[in-house]
Parts: C-alpha cells; sequence; structure tokens
C-alpha cells in the first residue's frame, strides 16, 4: 500500500458549493421517507382525479369539484386545493423541517464540519437542497394530478369562479399559473421548517412545524378576521391564487399573499441562518435548542404578522372582513349572467349576451336585524334579469354559503324552471343545471 | 535537521460553561507516529482530538497543526482528517457514496472513483462498497470512517476508538493499515480504551485525567510510571507454588488471581528480580513452571497508578 501525503502549505477553504449541495440533495433524496412521498406525489393525486372524474357524486364542496366531469382542469385545481390545505405544508414539513434535525441524530455535524469547513456553506447547501426537493415534490402533485385528469376527462374549456368560460388552452395556463403561485406560500412554510429544525435541535417536534403553523393558520382564516390580518398570513396566499378564475383577475389579495410569503420566507430563512452559524458544535451534548432561540423565533415572527398587516392596512383599500352587500351583489350578478348563457346555450335557446341580460342582484343577511356584511350562510339573494325582446322581469333566488375567505356557494331557491333541479332537459338529453348551485369569489380588497 | 511537528500545543484549554474540559494540556505529536492517548471517561480526551481536528476551538493556550498556528474558529486544516465521537456516516448512502461525496466536498475531481475504490480495499471494504451504512455492524462503520480518512491524504490522522466493534481480524487489518500509514511518515492520534491495541501501535502516549496530562512521552518511559505489575503464575503444584512465593524476598503473593476463573494460578507482584528468584525456587524444587505472565499491560498498570483507576479498583473490592 502506498500513501501519498498531500502537499504543505495549503490554506484551508471551504468545500464548493455545487458539491456539498449535491451531498445534501442525495441525502435527501436517498431517504426511504422522501422516495415514498415522492412516489405518492407521482401516483396518488392522478389516481385520484382519475377515479373521482369517473364517479356520479362528485367532492362540490371543494372548489372546482363540481366540474371534473366537465374538464381534466378541473381536477387539477381540486388537488391543488387539497394541497394548498394541508399538502404542501406537510411536504415541507418531511422534508424542511428535519433537515438539520437528522444530522443531530445521526450525530454527523463534527464530519460534515471537518468536510464542508463552512457552517455557513453547510446552511446554504441544506437549504438549496431542501428547497429542490420540495419543488420537485409539487411539481410532481402538479403534473400527476393534470396527467390523471386530462387522461380521464380531457382538455375541455373550464368553468370560473364568476362563471366565465375558459378555453381550453387559457384553462391550461391559469391552471399552471396557480400552481406557480402557490410556490411562494409553500416556499414561507419551507422556510419555517428550516427554523423550526434549527431551533429544535434533534427534537423529532421540529417535524411537525410548518404542518402545524399551517393548521393553526388555516383555524384563522375560517374565522371573520379583519383583512389586513388575513391577508398578512403566508397561509393567505394558498387560498388567493382562486383569484385567478375571474374575469378580471382578483390579483390584489394574491400578490398581497405572494409579497407576505416571500417575506415570510426571508424573514425565517435569515433567522434560521443567524442561529445556525452562532451554534456551539464543539459541544456534542448541545443540539443549538434553547429557550432563549425559541423564544426570538416566535417573537420575530408575531413581530412580522403585526408589520406586515399593519402594512395591508395603510397601503391597501383592505376594510373589515372584506365582505359586503355590494361587493356580493356584484359577483353575484356577475356569475349568473355569464352561467345563464351556458344554460340558454345547452338549452339550445336563441342566444343572449351578458349586457342584454342586464342582471342585478339583492341581497340580505339574515334579515333586518342583521347588518349585510361579512361570511355566513344567512345571505339570500334574489337575482333579476331581462331577456331580449320579453317585457316581464325574470328572477330567482339563491340561499348563499359565503365563507371567510370570500367564496361563496349559490344554492338554487326557486323557480323550478331556472336553479330548482339538477338537472336541465336538452335535445341531446339530461344535463347538469349550471344555475341550480354554483361557486363565486368576492374580491376581500 | 530538526523536523515540524504535526501537533503541537501548549497550555490548551476548554471551558464547557462552568466545567474545565481541558486545562493547561501540552502535546506534541511527531510525523511518522503513533501517539496513544488514554485516559478515564471524561478526561478530556474527545475535546482534545476535536481541536486537533479542528471542530472545536481552544479558550486559553497555542495549537499549531502541521507547522501553522490555528486560529480561535472553526477551520480544519488541510492535510489533517478522521473522526471524533463516531465516523459520522449516512446510513442511507452506500459506503461508495459516503466516500464520493467526502471526495467531492475537498474538491477532488481527477481519478474520484479510483481514489475511492483505493480507499476501501485498503480498509478491506470492497466486498460491501454498495451496500448502505444501514445495514453495517459497527466495525464495518469504523472502516469506512477510516476509508474517508485515507482519501484525504491525511498528514495528521485523528481517530476516536477505531477499534470499537472490530473483530480479531478486523483490528489485525486496521492495525496494518495504521502501521503503514506511520511508515509513510503520517502522523496518527489514537484514542482508546483498549490498552492492548495502543501498547501495540503506539510509540508515544499521552495519559489525561480530569483534563490534565498526568503524562506524556514514550511508551518505553511508562514503565518507570507503572511500578509493579501483577503476574499470574500457573505451576505443577499450586499449593508448594505458593509456599515458595511467600518465602521469596521482595514477592508479594495476593488471595487470587485477579478475579481470573483460574483457582490454581497463584497472583504475585515484585520487581523482575524478584520473579527470577521464585522462577529459580520452583524449578529447584521440583515444580513445573507453565505460565508466567503479567495480568494487566505496563500501559494499564501505569493509567491505573496514574488515573488513580487502581485506587477505586481496590477500595470497590
Amino acid at each position: 500500500m502506498t500513501i501519498t501525503l498531500a502537499p504543505a502549505g495549503e490554506e484551508p477553504r471551504p468545500a464548493p458549493l455545487l458539491p456539498a449541495y449535491r451531498f445534501e440533495l442525495t441525502k435527501v433524496l436517498t431517504q426511504r421517507r422522501t422516495r415514498a412521498v415522492l412516489l405518492a406525489c407521482l401516483i396518488a393525486p392522478g389516481g385520484f382525479v382519475a377515479v373521482v372524474s369517473a364517479q356520479t357524486s362528485l367532492p362540490a364542496d371543494t372548489v372546482f369539484g363540481r366540474w371534473m366531469h366537465t374538464t381534466g382542469w378541473a381536477g387539477s385545481l381540486v388537488v391543488l386545493a387539497f394541497a394548498c390545505s394541508s399538502g404542501l405544508p406537510l411536504l415541507t414539513s418531511l422534508v424542511a423541517g428535519d433537515v438539520f434535525a437528522a444530522e443531530d441524530r445521526l450525530g454527523t455535524w463534527r464530519h460534515l464540519l471537518v468536510a464542508v469547513r463552512s457552517p455557513s456553506r453547510i446552511f446554504v447547501a441544506k437549504a438549496l437542497a431542501s428547497l429542490t426537493v420540495i419543488m420537485l415534490l409539487a411539481a410532481a402533485l402538479c403534473a400527476s394530478s393534470i396527467v390523471g385528469g386530462i387522461a380521464a376527462v380531457g382538455s375541455h374549456p373550464l368553468i370560473g369562479l364568476d362563471g366565465h368560460t375558459l378555453a381550453a388552452g387559457d384553462a391550461a395556463r391559469t391552471v399552471l399559473v396557480a400552481w406557480l403561485c402557490v410556490l411562494a406560500p409553500t416556499l414561507a412554510f419551507a422556510a419555517v421548517g428550516l427554523l423550526g429544525s434549527v431551533v429544535l435541535g434533534r427534537s423529532p417536534t421540529g417535524l411537525v412545524v410548518p404542518a402545524a403553523l399551517a393548521l393553526a393558520m388555516n383555524l384563522v382564516l375560517m374565522l371573520p378576521v379583519p383583512v389586513a390580518v388575513r391577508l398578512s398570513l403566508p397561509s393567505n396566499a394558498f387560498l388567493a391564487w382562486r383569484g385567478l378564475f375571474t374575469g378580471p383577475p382578483q390579483t390584489g389579495p394574491l400578490l398581497v399573499g405572494i409579497a407576505v410569503s416571500l417575506a415570510w420566507a426571508t424573514v425565517a430563512t435569515g433567522l434560521a441562518y443567524l442561529l445556525f452559524v452562532r451554534r456551539d458544535f464543539t459541544d456534542s451534548s448541545s443540539d443549538g435548542a434553547g429557550r432563549r432561540a425559541l423564544a426570538t423565533t416566535m417573537l420575530s415572527l408575531a413581530a412580522l404578522v403585526g408589520v406586515t398587516a399593519l402594512l395591508v392596512a395603510t397601503t391597501t383599500p383592505a376594510n373589515g372582513a372584506g365582505i359586503d352587500k355590494r361587493k356580493l351583489q356584484t359577483s353575484l350578478s356577475i356569475a349568473y349572467a355569464h352561467l345563464y348563457r351556458l344554460q340558454t346555450e345547452q338549452l339550445h335557446r336563441p342566444a343572449v349576451t351578458e349586457t342584454e341580460l342586464d342582471t342585478r342582484a339583492e341581497c340580505d343577511k339574515g334579515g333586518e336585524s342583521v347588518v349585510d356584511r361579512g361570511p355566513g350562510n344567512d345571505w339570500r339573494c334574489v337575482v333579476s334579469w331581462r331577456l331580449p325582446g320579453a317585457s316581464a322581469t325574470g328572477s330567482a333566488i339563491f340561499q348563499l354559503y359565503v365563507t371567510a375567505e370570500g367564496r361563496y356557494v349559490a344554492d338554487g331557491d326557486g323557480p323550478k324552471e331556472v336553479n330548482g333541479s339538477f338537472w336541465v332537459h336538452t335535445p341531446t338529453g339530461d344535463a347538469p343545471n349550471p344555475l341550480w348551485q354554483f361557486d363565486g369569489y368576492v374580491d376581500l380588497l | 535537521m530538526q523536523r515540524t511537528p504535526a501537533a503541537r500545543a501548549r497550555g490548551i484549554t476548554k471551558y464547557y460553561g462552568d466545567i474545565v474540559a481541558l486545562d493547561g494540556v501540552d502535546l506534541d505529536v511527531e510525523p511518522g507516529r503513533v501517539h496513544g492517548l488514554v485516559g478515564p471517561n471524561g478526561a478530556g480526551k474527545t475535546t482534545l482530538l476535536g481541536l486537533l481536528l479542528g471542530v472545536a476551538t481552544a479558550d486559553r493556550g497555542t495549537l499549531e497543526i502541521l507547522g501553522r498556528p490555528v486560529a480561535r474558529s472553526l477551520t480544519v486544516a488541510d492535510g489533517v482528517a478522521g473522526f471524533v465521537d463516531s465516523p459520522g456516516l449516512y446510513p442511507s448512502l452506500t459506503a461508495r457514496q459516503n466516500l464520493t461525496a467526502l471526495a467531492a466536498l475537498r474538491g477532488t475531481r481527477v481519478g474520484r472513483g479510483a481514489a475511492v475504490a483505493d480507499a476501501l480495499e485498503q480498509t478491506g471494504l470492497s466486498e460491501v462498497a454498495d451496500v448502505r451504512v444501514r445495514g453495517f455492524s459497527l466495525g464495518m462503520r469504523q472502516r469506512v470512517g477510516l476509508a474517508s480518512a485515507l482519501l484525504t491524504r491525511p498528514r495528521l490522522l485523528i481517530l476516536d476508538e477505531p477499534s470499537n466493534g472490530l473483530d480479531p481480524a478486523g483490528k489485525r487489518h486496521v492495525h496494518g493499515v495504521l502501521r503503514e500509514l506511520a511508515d509513510d511518515g503520517v502522523a496518527i492520534v489514537l484514542s482508546s480504551h483498549r490498552m492492548d491495541d495502543l501498547a501495540s501501535l503506539s510509540a508515544e502516549v499521552t495519559i489525561l485525567a480530569t483534563g490534565r496530562v498526568v503524562f506524556s512521552g514514550p511508551m518505553e518511559k511508562l514503565a518507570g510510571e507503572s511500578g509493579e505489575l501483577d503476574y499470574r503464575v500457573l505451576t505443577s503444584d499450586p499449593a508448594r507454588a505458593r509456599v515458595i512465593a511467600t518465602g521469596t524476598p521482595g514477592l508479594r503473593v495476593h488471595g487470587s488471581a485477579g478475579g481470573r476463573p483460574r483457582p490454581d494460578a497463584l497472583l504475585v507482584s515484585g520487581a523482575v528480580h524478584s520473579l527470577d528468584t521464585l522462577v529459580v525456587g520452583l524449578v529447584g524444587a521440583g515444580v513445573a513452571v507453565r505460565e508466567l505472565a503479567p495480568v494487566t499491560t505496563p500501559l494499564e498498570a501505569a493509567f491505573l497508578a496514574l488515573t488513580g483507576g487502581d485506587s477505586d479498583a481496590e477500595s470497590a473490592a
């Protein structure tokens, strides 16, 4: 055996970033857990969309669920809605929430420091590797859901959240943009995962931090909290992509949500970096966890919520819960006009335009004793419209279930000929009545 | 010409909070020598190894590694490799993947695969190179740790308990690798609780107790520190042998053979010339001497004497 000695006198220098990144990526991707999750992300959404699209009963409670028979793009949006409620935060938990803690459990920090020679480079490599894997998992979810939907139902026009029809190509583009938009809050939760993994050391509780935070924020978002507070939470961007499916798109809440998410990602990552590089790796009994670090983290994130809420309140027209009678009436009348046109086409009646219909809505919340403002299931609206050449004005009643994030379900309450029946009789057979029940979306700003 | 020491420490002190892990430690490690590091649990061995490896910084004192002063920051010097506590392997990766990643981090581009294969071969791991480390025994992990250290072509090799979990054949193999490295000029600092390992490998030894150096120097010098050794004597007539031993000047006869499962064995202690007298006496009385061997190695005896381990044992007994 011959041992070659290294030349003397070389200055120690950190390992290059690319090999460090590749090493971190390899470590994450070779974990059984990551592989199982990647496989699930590749198979489960497509399978789910294909199977559900073949059922007679659709998940109408989920936004776009009622259109899964109509177009494959609706299936991808249903998966996106599920992913936003829990899936994406859970993925960030599984990847980013453990990326630092795993080294503590394996006892490999010293080995890594000897190999990389730079804590800051280790941090960057780990953060980039986590980000890559999370993006890979999100891309797998997106691709699988689209493939499943297109294979099972086909690429057909999609009905938007204001009843207007998006051509298949427009639907495809908008669906992809929606998936891209939710990457911003995903980044924010990934950063929180990194932070949790650094702050909580080898404790497995770091694994659940992003998922637990997302759950807590979802609970807050279910409440009629002021819009400024709602928009200051990164979870809001997990809901605000729905605004892309109205005409014109409701981009205000979405842009605020993306900006807030990126701010969270920056602050949480920066905080995680500072705590990490200050850690004493020489003491093998210490894993960096401590009350002080935990308190700093909690206070910083709470301050971030406060600052962003203040910014949103002062720089946007945010007011109250963001839902009032005027907004609902406008949204409902527009959606009704679009869907009435759709029903007219189904029934092969003479074509009519939204302008000709001159649709109006009159809404009331819970009778005279209740203020006509905010979410609730006690909204009752009367929609009226005119038909060209007819002297009488048509009218229909809808019960509205309005959620705090601005989505509502309009449930037809008569007359039977317009919105009282699930089916309409068309010359080619029975078809779902688009006016029987439909989704709408109110711009909270 | 005087050679530059591979490691030179003067007055190294290291605190963990209020605990003094190292207290004014001096150390000299010469190139081409295996330097043993021993001490009871908590003596500061791992802390000292961490300082040499560059994963810890001293609070006081000076440290030179391969002729360069070490700054008070976490910087692993070029030409230094090894491990403390454990080899630090990733169980989801194969042995080859672990080593390849390390080679890439050290900037090895040309011949990376060959270097990894060579390191695996040197440590006898070629056949399990593509098996995930998750399934490896402790001894195999230790070998991968050694292979990863060899990969960086070190001039100073730091190893913490490298023989842990190794079977006799594996231990012999690893010892052979270490001897060859030392012959090629590599300085090796080795900590172990296995005194026989250290005795067979090390030319020099440093004994630590409660963060302080209680001995540092050549192994031969330890004989003077170890005092009288205990010897086990096996004879054809234990009863007569005991009588003769009791009457031998300068020899002490103990009650039992150190708790060993040999009721016919005699445990004695004394200087070498007293042992000679005993042997002559036994043979003259027609008692055959079947075995005369030290119960403990000189290193172990010195370790016990210098760290107070023997007094603990005696008081416990």
